[in-house]
């Protein structure tokens, strides 16, 4: 299929992208083609990349906000923030890979952080983007707090490009905490990791993250703030529960590894699930059950991750998903289909420029 | 839509009541008047039925008969909107949610409530307490609004810049449209797969349908607080403070800024104390388990004994915490005391002009001889000019809306926004072109025809147009008058 299809376009500006938009009948957006299944769609839907649009509008610390173009590499922003003591407290994955901004939007993705203020969807702020007419429009806000108008900056999360071309994107970001800590605590099985789940997100500690490797197993906590209250507060979760304190090396290491989706196959099947905490348990047996497949539990219970290797298929595991990489369906699970949503699709793109929500090329 | 409406309005009553059970559809004129007017006074009308559903199912049959006979409908709660938006529309039905009011679940576990829209918003909370959980949108209203009428308008509250809005705590709907379809999107999990349907329904201002569910997310309470009041010679000092405290790293549950005249009021209506002197007050709120609020206190204290303060006095219990978010909470209707009407503005300014937006506002103030005080959520930058006037002196209310339009476009020019959480509504739809180009607008419009095609939910909101309800006279809320509910 890619074999066929043409270059993408690359347009260099808003103003180009618009044009690029108008120029082709079918269009979809790509960025660093980390979760190509997103943009996996038909030979005739032409591409247009943001490599090229890429760069820091705005970045105001005392703000708490920054405006990029949606082709800039998560890495750069990143970097940009944490030299101000700043981040996006949701760490967005991928940034090792080179993921975009735009992509990871468009893909919904969030990371260990996200356990303690919220994922992607708490911190966008505001959207420039082209709709399937090829008019560049702005919508939602570029300062933190904003109520004018619907809130067309969250839809687009997770929308995988179905409604219009993501150009620049407005974030909110949060002071970094001045010390992280992270924690490993083996558990027996996991029911108990569930239980550790719903005790330690309620408990007064307010982790940073709290995610859980359902093959060794283990449950990993994350703390952040003040070096001086972190000592008092590890001391007391292993009052409660046995485990280690993982040193900074190796613990940055870890995270990245989990941000980076290491521990998946390379070159296989990677897809995310919403779980509900207590849906844990059967989501780990259903991996436990896929020959080959491997797993990975985020935000408390409130994700899980599967992968497989190439050619294999994906735990048989009912629930809402999306596939990031690899073959199979683009949606997992049974997606709610209303008469609204075509209404909203010819709202945002009555051409059907961009592909629909159904067309996945699968 | 008014043209489309009952050809026979007594027919149209007939059919509504014979689909519904008795005593749901009120038409007396008593019973209508109270349904004339929400938290905007200024705004009022008459309309031709108010319909009070007991059941989901009775709210989507009225739905759907409005849907059928295109008659225009509006969905209210407890009527506390600052932006008119549960203003009726005349000759409409207005559909009230407060007979939807159960908790459908509470999982402490999960830490996920799911409720019907009539729920007030603290009773969300009080149900969350003995699990340690609280839900954390607090809107100054919260005693009495409700969850739907929260999750219409985004509503927000003290606590925004740290937790966000209702749309951050919102992680699923079950909503009857306009058209009359019901939709379910999102559920417990606070991941979403797929396009935000539920991010995209919060904030619609009643422009989509009416939320029948709505699943929450609850949050641990804090273990700790350190609130802290300090009093400033200026308001360019006080804003210096907090510029002071967000670079420095902190991030603070609360940042607000009282001005003088707010800081009277407060002072006349609820005997609260502050440092002579001082022509604005900061409060600053810590919160946290106890060692990180420890660390993090040094810090503070450190920063605001060199921000130059009259006075800090940290609160040294509960009682002295509640005292100050007793005198913040209240102070807007506190001003009200000192004027017969008054208009509360909702605008955001990029933090670091707070200080440039705040002179201006006060030499327009001076210029166009109109009182207004200011009380705002510093953290965030969103301003509440209180704008004073006596609705009986001929050209008051003009001049008043003539100031709070200019705020209204100086939050635009800087960057910032015409509402932080109150919702454009009926009040501000004037202002949407000054945020938005004519295509972006037009988008905006699409997007409700895609969920209304008839513009029958809510018309007159969000966008111009014509059909403004009658300016009226009125002060005070009932409810204001009563201490009951504030403004902010």
């Amino acid at each position: 299929m890619v074999a066929l299809a043409p270059a993408p376009l690359t347009p260099a500006s808003l103003d180009e992208l618009a044009a690029a938009v108008r120029s082709a009948p079918r269009v979809i957006a790509v960025g660093a083609g980390t979760k190509p299944r997103l943009a996996a769609v038909g030979a005739d839907v032409v591409r247009v990349s943001t490599v090229r649009l890429s760069g820091i509008v705005d970045y105001e610390p005392s703000e708490f906000t920054f405006t990029a173009l949606a082709g800039t590499p998560l890495r750069e922003i990143v970097a940009a923030l944490g030299e101000k003591g700043q981040y996006l407290p949701f760490d967005p994955p991928l940034a090792g890979a080179g993921a975009t901004l735009g992509g990871t939007v468009a893909a919904g993705l969030s990371g260990p952080g996200r356990f303690r203020f919220g994922g992607l969807r708490d911190f966008i702020l505001g959207v420039r983007f082209v709709d399937g007419e090829g008019r560049l429009l702005r919508l939602g806000g570029r300062v933190v707090k904003n109520a004018a108008g619907f809130d067309v900056p969250k839809f687009f999360v997770g929308s995988a490009g179905r409604f219009g071309v993501l150009g620049e994107i407005t974030f909110k970001v949060f002071p970094r905490p001045a010390v992280r800590r992270t924690l490993c605590l083996p558990v027996a099985e996991t029911k108990a990791m569930t239980a550790m789940f719903a005790a330690a997100g309620a408990a007064r500690w307010e982790l940073d993250a709290l995610e859980a490797d359902p093959a060794a197993p283990a449950v990993w906590l994350r703390l952040g703030g003040p070096a001086a209250a972190l000592d008092a507060l590890a001391g007391e979760i292993f009052a409660r529960w046995p485990g280690r304190t993982v040193p900074d090396d190796e613990a940055a290491a870890h995270w990245t590894a989990i941000s980076e989706f290491d521990w998946a196959p390379a070159g296989g099947t990677l897809a995310k699930f919403a779980l509900s905490p207590g849906q844990v348990p059967a989501f780990v047996a259903a991996l436990a059950a896929a020959p080959g497949a491997k797993g990975w539990i985020g935000a408390g219970g409130n994700v899980g991750y599967a992968a497989g290797p190439a050619g294999a298929a994906l735990p048989a595991w009912g629930g809402a998903g999306v596939t990031l990489r690899g073959n199979g369906p683009l949606w997992l699970g049974p997606p709610p289909r209303v008469e609204v949503m075509r209404a909203v699709k010819a709202a945002m793109d009555p051409v059907n420029r961009f592909p629909g929500l159904d067309e996945t090329g699968a | 839509m008014e043209t489309t409406a009952v050809p026979d309005r007594t027919a149209t009553l007939r059919r509504l009541m014979a689909l519904l059970p008795p005593g749901r559809v009120l038409d007396g004129a008593a019973q209508l008047a109270a349904y004339g007017s929400d938290g905007l006074t200024a705004f009022e009308a008459r309309p031709l039925a108010v319909v009070v559903p007991e059941t989901q199912d009775e709210a989507i049959a009225a739905v759907r008969f409005c849907h059928a006979e295109k008659l225009p409908f509006v969905a209210r709660g407890s009527g506390t909107s600052l932006s008119g938006g549960s203003t009726p529309c005349a000759q409409g039905i207005v559909i009230t949610l407060n007979r939807l009011n159960r908790i459908l679940r509470l999982d402490p576990a999960e830490r996920v409530a799911v409720v019907e829209p009539g729920v007030i918003n603290l009773a969300v909370t009080a149900a969350a307490q003995p699990y340690g959980l609280h839900y954390a949108p607090d809107p100054s209203s919260q005693s009495v609004c409700t969850i739907g009428g929260n999750v219409a308008f985004n509503a927000g509250g003290a606590h925004c810049l740290k937790y966000g809005m209702t749309s951050n705590h919102v992680l699923g709907v079950k909503a009857v449209l306009a058209t009359g379809e019901v939709v379910t999107w999102g559920g417990p999990s606070r991941e979403n797969i797929g396009p935000d349907w539920t991010g995209l329904f919060v904030g619609n201002e009643g422009l989509f349908g009416i939320a029948l569910e709505v699943t929450l997310q609850l949050l641990p309470r804090a273990e700790v607080f350190h609130t802290v009041l300090a009093g400033y010679r200026t308001l360019e000092e006080a804003g210096d403070a907090v510029a002071a405290v967000v670079a420095s790293g902190l991030l603070p549950g609360a940042i607000e800024i009282m001005d003088a005249l707010a800081l009277e009021a407060a002072s006349a209506a609820v005997h609260a104390e502050y440092p002579p002197g001082c022509a604005a007050v900061l409060i600053v709120e810590l919160e946290g388990p106890r060692e990180v609020v420890a660390a993090d206190r040094l810090r503070l204290d450190a920063i605001l004994a060199a921000s130059q303060p009259v006075e800090v006095r940290p609160a040294r219990d509960a009682a002295e915490r509640l005292a100050i978010w007793k005198g913040r909470k209240s102070a807007f209707s506190a001003v009200g005391r000192l004027s017969p009407d008054f208009i509360v503005q909702d605008g955001v300014v990029p933090r670091r002009r707070l200080g440039e937006a705040l002179r201006k506002i006060s030499a327009w103030s001076k210029e166009m001889n109109v009182r207004c005080a200011n009380v705002f959520h510093a953290g965030d930058g969103n301003l509440h000019p209180l704008i004073l006037y006596d609705g009986r002196e001929a050209g008051a209310l003009e001049r008043a809306e003539a100031l709070a339009g200019r705020i209204l476009r100086l939050c635009v020019e800087m960057g910032g926004s015409i509402t932080g959480e109150h919702g454009v509504g009926l009040e501000k739809r004037d202002y949407l072109p000054d945020m938005f180009s004519p295509e972006e607008v037009a988008c905006l419009k699409r997007l409700r025809a895609a969920f209304d095609p008839f513009e029958i939910a809510n018309p007159g909101k969000m966008f111009p147009g014509p059909g403004a309800p009658a300016l009226t006279q009125h002060g005070l809320h009932p409810l204001e008058k009563a201490g009951v509910i504030a403004r902010e």
